[in-house]
């Protein structure tokens, strides 16, 4: 007897990333497709994600899967763009979302997916940072090629060394480190320190800190020795940074603060760049320890599913495919989810446990460095608030006017302590507006007792 | 009304419906829509609350809305008269009778034409602090006092008359305007003052200027709306809606539009754009009340 096949549901997954990075979640998409017969994924490789999903979403005809910056989730977590995903882990695996997240995660991957006691997304591809530090650009300046610095204060020692200018004119031609180069996780150098930006309550916490205030002397101190005009003419003929003009890859600037990612960069722009990966140096008055034991910054990709997505549960089963793992891969093709795709990406598994096969033949040479700094207690996310985005334009400018010496440390910090803690009660005080206007809301919809 | 006539309101509307049906919905409901927001908590994934002034209240003691207000201010007030200037000297030398007019009249009105993304590239590098065109050919003038050359984009103090300078690189659309005007401008004017042994500056001031006054007028008003929306240079030069460096070129669209759409905050962003738009008609009502007696129509 002839049986009608069930239609497989389609879903649309759209992806912020172009590129390697897209082509990587691809196969992971393709392969998901091709292990089943009822869900079928559309990728979509989209531009400018943040914006294109806050309108789709608000329009009630979002993705149903999409990909989505760690920094972004707890702003859309607390405007409701969000499905929660704690009962499809519950129902699924049979634990508390928190048991189940601490069971399966590094400790930083598994904290970085809770929010306000809630999981809102999944870890797809997951990153740490490290010291990158360029071996002929020490050998030329005197300095053992095969030590980075393990110490602030070797830091500084070192750059000094690595600075170069030309005799005639004075102007700087390279240095050895220059916190805005490329400055993209400036924002994590208070917490380098040994300080915070926000406080255990969630508010607020960068003023008056005697850590802070550190960390906004060190970046000071960059431009009141080498000047700030010279300063402004050097960083100024920078490459960008997919250019063979990246100033790490010119030799201008000799250490810099990167991710997984940029040995990818290195072999695309400086192929044959003699250079090494470590940890970050010790800042906050320490004893320098191994990789294990350093600071970090991590970050992360999720996956999430859109509140009002059409198929929710073909986009968990999505999401859960793409975040787990065969631990049992003995090669490539039987890498599956979050290993495939971190292989492409040549980041780290956000996962404790890594297949040996994903561990041997990882395509990056340090990823046992970025797997360290991943377990390190030390290893730090930026703050999981609902207004980080304008705290980190607030940071950025403050940090700027410290570099152009335009501000005092104490001075820029109380600024940024002002505006984002105003910013912040300003949010809590919407969010919980909009709570209590959806509980009026679904009360007025239910029928009242006796009601017929 | 007779039945012709209403046939014939018939057919105007029908004719005029696809313009009048985009108008309201793409045009007129957003505009409204703005305005009632603008008394909200809105962020555009809940649905809005009434909280009255807050929006408006919160804006008085915004420190960066009064910065990127004064940026603009300063953008407008530079960047209106530079281009009012560089696009009417333009047109006045190249409405000569010269060989090869219409070559550089095309030359000149070229630049307004490349979009201002790929324009801002460019000048990105013109501007350059240590390899830019612009400081290679400073640099020996500069270097005549024993200074150097600004960083441009890099400075502070330097990276909003950047961007006013690049603005005159549009300038060719006005100049398009001005030599409209310029061609309207009656011969037997100039011929009797020539008679009268008026000079070319005089000819300039007494004929031309007063003929052309609502060309001027026209470009002025449209400088001012243009310059107080100042978004895409800026934008792609300096660090998307950051201000880079230090806040100097933060423009007013830019904290609108990161307020909009990184904060969440669509009230908020609404009560700007009003506060933009009232601010953008009550200039327009200045220079309306100076064109009533500076401007010549010619009737």
């Amino acid at each position: 007897m002839f049986v009608a096949q069930a239609e497989p549901v389609r879903i649309t997954y759209w992806e912020k990333w172009a590129g390697f990075e897209a082509e990587a979640m691809r196969a992971v998409v393709d392969q998901f497709n091709t292990s089943q017969d009822r869900i079928v994924v559309d990728f979509v490789s989209i531009s400018q994600i943040d914006r294109k999903l806050i309108v789709a979403t608000a329009g009630g005809n979002p993705p149903d899967v999409a990909g989505i910056w760690f920094a972004q989730m707890s702003s859309f977590a607390d405007r409701a763009a969000l499905t929660p995903l704690d009962d499809f882990i519950r129902r699924d695996t049979g634990s508390e979302p928190t048991a189940w997240l601490d069971a399966n995660y590094t400790p930083v991957f598994a904290d970085m997916q809770r929010y306000r006691g809630r999981v809102f997304a999944l870890i797809s591809a997951p990153s740490t940072v490290a010291l990158y530090w360029n071996k002929t650009a020490f050998r030329e300046a005197g300095l053992d090629p095969e030590k980075p610095p393990r110490t602030l204060a070797e830091l500084d020692a070192m750059s000094r060394q690595l600075t170069r200018r030309d005799p005639r004119t004075g102007a700087l031609l390279a240095t050895g480190f220059l916190p805005q180069e490329p400055g993209w996780f400036s924002y994590a150098y208070p917490a380098w320190f040994g300080g915070r930006l926000v406080d255990d309550d969630g508010r607020v916490a960068l003023a008056g800190d005697p850590a802070n205030l550190a960390a906004a002397r060190w970046e000071r101190g960059f431009p009141q020795t080498l000047g700030v005009d010279e300063l402004k003419g050097f960083a100024g003929g920078f490459g960008s940074f997919a250019s063979t003009q990246q100033a790490f890859f010119t030799g201008r600037v000799a250490m810099v603060f990167q991710g997984a990612w940029y040995d990818r960069f290195i072999a695309r722009y400086a192929p044959g760049l003699d250079y090494g990966v470590a940890a970050w140096p010790e800042a906050a008055g320490r004893e320098p320890g191994p990789p294990g034991q350093a600071f970090t910054v991590a970050d992360a990709d999720l996956l999430v599913i859109p509140r009002g997505a059409a198929h929710p549960e073909a986009a968990w089963e999505f999401i859960r495919y793409a975040t787990s793992a065969n631990l049992g891969a003995t090669s490539r093709d039987e890498l599956r989810g979050v290993e495939l795709l971190c292989f492409g990406h040549q980041k780290p598994s956000p996962l404790k446990q890594w297949s040996p096969w994903f561990a041997a033949n990882h395509p990056n040479p340090n990823i046992g460095v970025f797997r360290r700094l991943s377990e390190s207690p030390r290893a730090w996310h930026v703050p999981k608030i609902g207004v980080w985005t304008e705290y980190l334009r607030e940071y950025n400018a403050a940090t700027q006017r410290l570099r152009l010496l335009l501000a005092e440390p104490d001075e820029a910090w109380d600024y940024v302590q002002r505006r984002v803690g105003a910013s912040l009660e300003r949010h809590e005080r919407s969010v919980e507006r909009q709570a209590g206007a959806a509980v009026a809301e679904s009360s007025a919809a239910e029928p009242t007792e006796g009601a017929p | 009304m007779t039945a012709t006539d209403l046939r014939r309101l018939r057919a105007g509307l029908a004719f005029t419906a696809p313009w009048i049906v985009g108008f309201a919905v793409f045009t007129l409901y957003p505009v409204v829509a703005s305005l009632y927001f603008s008394f909200c908590d809105y962020s555009i994934l809940q649905r809005p609350l009434w909280i009255g002034l807050e929006n408006y209240r919160t804006l008085a003691g915004d420190d960066v809305f009064w910065i990127s207000l004064r940026n603009t201010l300063w953008f407008a007030g530079a960047a209106v008269p530079l281009g009012t200037v560089t696009s009417l000297a333009l047109a006045l030398l190249l409405n000569q009778d010269v060989r090869g007019r219409a070559f550089f009249r095309t030359l000149f009105f070229l630049p307004s034409i490349v979009p201002l993304v790929a324009s801002a590239m460019l000048w990105l590098w013109i501007f350059n602090g240590s390899s830019g065109l612009l400081n290679q050919v400073l640099a020996p003038v500069f270097a005549l006092w024993g200074g150097a050359p600004p960083a441009w984009l890099g400075d502070p103090a330097w990276a909003k008359p950047a961007l006013v300078l690049m603005s005159a690189w549009g300038a060719g659309h006005s100049m398009i305007i001005y030599l409209a005007g310029l061609q309207n401008v009656p011969r037997e004017l100039y011929e009797s003052a020539d008679l009268d042994g008026a000079g070319a500056w005089s000819k300039f001031w007494h004929i031309t200027l007063p003929v052309i006054s609502p060309v001027i007028y026209f470009n002025v008003v449209m400088g001012i709306i243009g310059a107080m929306q100042v978004f895409t240079t800026a934008f792609v030069m300096t660090g998307g809606t950051d201000g880079n460096p230090a806040r100097s070129t933060l423009f007013y669209a830019l904290y609108l539009f990161s307020s909009a759409f990184y904060d969440l905050r669509m009230g908020y962003a609404s009560a700007m754009a009003w506060i933009l738009f009232l601010l953008i008609a009550t200039l327009t009502w200045i220079a309306t009340r100076v064109a009533a007696r500076k401007v010549h129509y010619n009737d």
